[in-house]
């Protein structure tokens, strides 16, 4: 008996899948590492998952040309703009929440439920800073009182192109409570995905590139920080870092030692923060510059 | 026939100078460990004014242990409501003493004393005031509900506005509840000292506010020393960059306020002689020595051959001697090092081939001076137009249209401060919009203001002073 494949009895049913190339996010494309390097990513049961690209130091400098050639049409736009488009993440992540649920099981090792638990509060957490673009100004800005015939103003504007190192822990929800704050205040973010756990970031990647994002807003390398960091925490067109998911303390003190050359703007480490927690505005807070205006009154 | 000014000199008799000046730590002066002093000279003259006791590691352990007690014991667990009452007693005190710490300022310093009396002082007692009234009311400012202190704060100053500079340091930090261990510049360390004798009047706690002198060893063992939560430093962008990399990898907290090259763009419509006294006002204010000064003139092509002659007509009037001369606009360099430096940069303009004019002054025998100047024919890429001179030195630049305006504005690693003029609304505030630097000037330039956050973009360093932004800089808690 056969059917209508023609497939024999008793073969096996299951489809061979279409496996995916991974690959770098920079600019909004997707290119391999110039350097031609990958590395193998593998499940937290050890099982193969897929070659990842291996970013190098060159990736990190194109990378950073792709974000501060969006910076001015990013910080440009208006809040309003930004902020249906970083909603629009959200709504693109909400379609391929199984998608992430899957990798996130893979990469963690973690139990399903747990997983989406995970992808739901990542969505949120989008959600909740494309609600942020719009606000800061009035939260984060001032009217000030000044002692004299003058109106005076200040309003919070972006740092510019930040170089940040996702958790190497919370593949997803931990890279997008690090990311998302970063564009909301309206900078421009080359990160660097968790060297271990990098296909939720890849997946990701893919929401923003098919989302509204202008190329080059977000760039994500995949590979080891320790490599590429060191050439972006001394470039000069990096206004900051954000070394949430360094967990090397030795690697950590260097770069930020590496970030005095040009006086970038360094949050420090966190590696044991609880991703679930309400983030608060220490993330909004940490790139933005104070721009204070004075004009005379008068007739 | 000329006018012809007679001297009137503010009188010497309201200061009362030691010979000799010790540490002040917790609550009492004591001498350094080592011995060591250094004289503070009035550079208007060279005279010796004092001899200033070098504080050394023993010295810095010293202050920092009372800074830390005190926090721990008096200050932090104090409530807002009675700190914010210590800091209007400073006020006060400050408004009641400002005749002779303004005098004192302009000893030390070589400032005019028209400008230590009607900008530094009213400013110095304008900032407690301000912070005073923030002290019991830091759960509204944003902050989260329960922001608190970051303990004890190692706060260095430059010596271009030293009571001043000292008042933005310790009114903020003392408001949010932490203690202070701050050291004045070498070269003008009297009116921290006199402030010392204020705290004593207004019954502060002892080592709530210590205050210890020296030089760049000094302040390097106190920025780096283990003990310190916070680091507040105002300075060059060299040695704030030096501090920020000592600092890798601690927890210290750090603010920096550091160099600038501060644009001034004019505009063809701009109201010409309101824009000329505000680029006086911007570069020659001080002697210069001011970080946010207006040391690039960008002026639009049509206008430049007239601003430029009305420019050096009113330099023509400004006089410069006797600091404590009510009449006088420009005083003394404030060191010999300081003189050499622009001195430096000055020659570096000729010998690149930009024209110079300086004001025609006569320069005093004695003291430190330099007379307004200012560069034509200056390029992006001269040594004038890209180093900060902190000194009365004026490099002219032209552009045509608006962008090439910012283009150039924009041209620098510093990001400190900007001026616009125009009669134009839509662009003052389209320039300003794409200005890369924290304060901008809109035809006016050099105001400040307790209420208003002062800091810069880029490497004018990092975190605000002043206003509600400013309170950051001295608060942790979750939304920070």
């Amino acid at each position: 008996m056969s059917d209508e494949t023609g497939a024999p009895a008793g073969a096996p049913t299951a489809r061979v899948e279409v496996r995916k190339t991974y690959k770098l996010f920079i600019g909004g494309a997707f290119p391999r590492s110039e350097s031609g390097r990958t590395y193998e990513v593998v499940a937290a049961d050890g099982r193969f998952l897929a070659n990842a690209a291996k970013g190098s130091r060159k990736d990190g400098r194109d990378a950073v040309l792709a974000a501060r050639k969006a910076q001015p049409t990013w910080s440009a736009a208006t809040a309003y703009n930004r902020g249906q488009v970083l909603y629009r993440v959200a709504e693109v992540m909400e379609g391929r929440r199984e998608q992430f649920v899957a990798d996130i099981v893979d990469a963690e090792g973690v139990s399903s439920s747990d997983a989406a638990l995970q992808v739901d509060a990542a969505i949120d957490r989008w959600v909740w800073y494309a609600g942020w673009t719009d606000k800061i100004a009035q939260v984060l800005g001032s009217a000030n009182p000044v002692a004299g015939p003058y109106f005076n103003f200040s309003l919070p504007e972006p740092s510019g192109v930040v170089a940040a190192v996702a958790p190497q822990e919370s593949s997803l929800l931990g890279l997008v409570s690090v990311i998302a704050p970063i564009v909301a205040s309206a900078n421009t973010v080359v990160v660097i995905a968790s060297s271990a756990r990098p296909l939720p970031a890849i997946t990701l990647t893919e929401v923003l590139g098919t989302s509204d994002v202008p190329g080059g807003t977000v760039n994500v390398l995949t590979g080891e920080a320790g490599e590429i960091m060191p050439w972006l925490a001394s470039h000069a067109d990096v206004n900051a870092l954000d070394l949430t998911g360094i967990n090397d303390s030795a690697l950590a003190v260097s770069l930020e030692r590496d970030a005095a050359g040009t006086v970038k703007r360094v949050r420090r480490p966190s590696p044991d923060a609880d991703w679930f927690a309400s983030p608060g505005l220490s993330r909004l807070r940490a790139f933005v510059e104070t721009k204070t205006v004075w004009h005379p009154l008068g007739v | 026939m000329p006018f012809e000014y007679a001297p009137a000199p503010e009188s010497r008799s309201v200061v009362d100078i030691a010979s000799s000046y010790g540490l002040f730590i917790n609550g009492d002066f004591v001498d350094a460990s080592s011995g060591i002093t250094f004289k503070t000279v009035n550079p208007a003259t060279e005279e010796v004014l004092a001899d200033i006791s070098e504080a050394g590691a023993a010295d810095v352990d010293r202050a920092v242990a009372a800074a830390r007690a005190a926090y721990e014991n008096v200050w932090g667990p104090m409530s807002g409501r009675d700190r914010a009452k210590y800091l209007f007693r400073i006020a006060r005190l400050v408004q009641e003493r400002s005749r002779e710490l303004a005098v004192l300022e302009t000893l030390d310093n070589g400032k005019p004393i028209r400008e230590s009396r009607d900008v530094d002082l009213p400013l110095v007692a304008a900032h407690f005031f301000y912070h005073a009234g923030w002290a019991d009311k830091l759960e509204h400012a944003g902050y989260g509900a329960h922001p608190r202190p970051i303990g004890v704060a190692a706060q260095v100053i430059p010596w271009n506005f030293p009571l001043l500079m000292l008042a933005w340091k310790i009114a903020p930090a003392l408001a949010c509840g932490n203690t202070v261990v701050l050291k004045p510049a070498e070269t003008t360390p009297l009116t921290a000292l006199a402030f010392a004798d204020i705290c004593r009047q207004a019954d502060l706690p002892p080592g709530v506010v210590n205050i210890i002198t020296g030089a760049g060893d000094t302040g390097r063992l106190l920025v780096e020393h283990p003990d310190v939560d916070k680091v507040a430093f105002t300075g060059s962008t060299h040695v704030g960059k030096a501090i920020q990399r000592a600092l890798a990898g601690t927890d210290t907290r750090l603010s920096l306020e550091l160099g600038g090259k501060a644009a001034n763009v004019i505009f063809d419509d701009a109201p010409l002689d309101q824009a000329v006294e505000g680029v006086v006002n911007g570069i020659f204010f001080n002697q210069g020595h001011v970080c946010c000064a207006g040391s690039r003139l960008l002026l639009q092509e049509s206008i430049a051959e007239e601003v430029v002659d009305s420019l050096k007509r009113r330099l023509g009037t400004l006089r410069l001697g006797d600091p404590l001369d009510k009449n006088t606009d420009i005083g003394a360099i404030n060191s010999a090092g300081q003189l050499a430096r622009i001195v430096d940069l000055v020659d570096s303009g000729d010998a690149e081939g930009a024209d110079r004019w300086s004001a025609p002054c006569e320069l005093p025998d004695r003291g430190y001076w330099f007379p307004p100047t200012i560069f034509t024919g200056v390029t992006q890429a001269h040594r004038i137009a890209r180093e900060e001179i902190f000194g009365p030195v004026l490099s002219v630049l032209t552009f045509r249209t608006p962008d090439e305006a910012v283009e150039k504005a924009n041209n620098t690693p510093y990001g400190l401060s900007a001026g616009i003029w125009t009669e134009k609304g839509s662009r003052i505030l389209w320039m300003a919009e794409r200005l890369r630097a924290g304060v901008v000037w809109a035809n006016t330039f050099n105001r400040f203001d307790p209420a208003s956050p002062f800091g810069g973009y880029k490497e004018s360093g990092f975190g605000r002073e002043g206003g509600i932004q400013g309170l950051g800089a001295y608060l942790s808690g979750e939304d920070h």
